[in-house]
């Protein structure tokens, strides 16, 4: 799997999705934490959380004993920049063009 | 502890490039004026050693057209920490540009730079306690407003620079 694939794969599942949310609310949370807001074992939680981590889209910083969790929004800025501003310029100038070809007609 | 948690935001990317050419291009001027912000850095890398931020003179322009007003001489201003070249930077950060952010206490950026099989990550640690408005200005919260996107955007423009030698504007 190269970069891309593991963030879509990471994005590809609604408790990730999530997770990634709840650290959106509030960045830098201990699992016992996100466990709590999740129906799923603390097992099912963490193995989400290292795909996520493997993705780059959250980064874990130790504080004493516990290991907070942080959201990485990096990866998302440059899935944006190469996935959706690429198409939406596209539209927009095909848009524009029509709009030229419209204006020549009359 | 709880709070300085909630306020510090963590960012990071990975770079094909040596550890040395991102040092480099955080540290030193002729790179930062080439990516992000734009703004020429001014850093004594040693504990103690001042860290200043100047801005190039199209930025200046632009800025004062934009905002109005004149703009420092020094837009961002702070003290290295901890210089362990090529691999951690710590100094603290005050923005200047804005006088709401000028009264804000003085935040604290980690940069962290590890060599990796064929590239490095860099991860920026921004510890930003009692300094809500630099957290929304380096979060991209004002992007629509002109006030850029923030570490993701300037990391993101860095990586561009460094792999490819070019960033989008050019």
């Amino acid at each position: 799997m190269n970069d891309d694939d593991r963030v879509f794969n990471a994005l590809a599942d609604s408790n990730r999705r999530f997770l990634l949310d709840l650290l959106f609310g509030r960045d830098g949370r201990p699992l016992t934490e996100l466990e709590s807001e999740l129906e799923m074992t603390r097992f099912g939680v963490m193995k989400h959380l290292r795909v996520l981590e493997e993705a780059g889209l959250v980064v874990t910083r130790r504080s004493g004993r516990e290991k907070l969790h942080f959201l990485n929004p990096v990866p998302i800025l440059m899935i944006h920049e190469r996935w959706i501003d690429k198409y939406r310029e596209g539209r927009v100038s095909a848009l524009t063009e029509l709009k030229a070809q419209l204006e020549e007609q009359r | 502890m709880s709070t300085s948690t909630e306020t510090t935001q963590v960012y990071r990317i990975y770079i094909k490039a040596s550890a040395q050419a991102i040092w480099d291009a955080i540290t030193k001027p002729e790179w930062t004026e080439r990516y992000g912000y734009t703004g020429l850095v001014d850093f004594d890398l040693r504990s103690g050693g001042a860290y200043k931020v100047r801005p190039t003179e199209p930025f200046k322009k632009e800025s004062e057209a934009r905002f109005g007003g004149e703009l420092p001489e020094v837009i961002i201003d702070g003290e290295v920490v901890e210089a362990d070249p090529p691999h951690k930077l710590v100094h603290t950060f005050r923005m200047l540009m804005d006088p709401g952010m000028a009264e804000e206490p003085y935040t604290r950026i980690t940069y962290e730079i590890k060599e990796l099989d064929h590239m490095c990550s860099l991860t920026l640690t921004h510890e930003l306690e009692g300094a809500p408005k630099l957290a929304a200005l380096v979060r991209g919260d004002q992007e629509e407003y002109g006030a850029g996107g923030g570490h993701a955007w300037v990391l993101s423009e860095l990586k561009t620079l460094i792999e490819t030698g070019k960033v989008f504007a050019d």
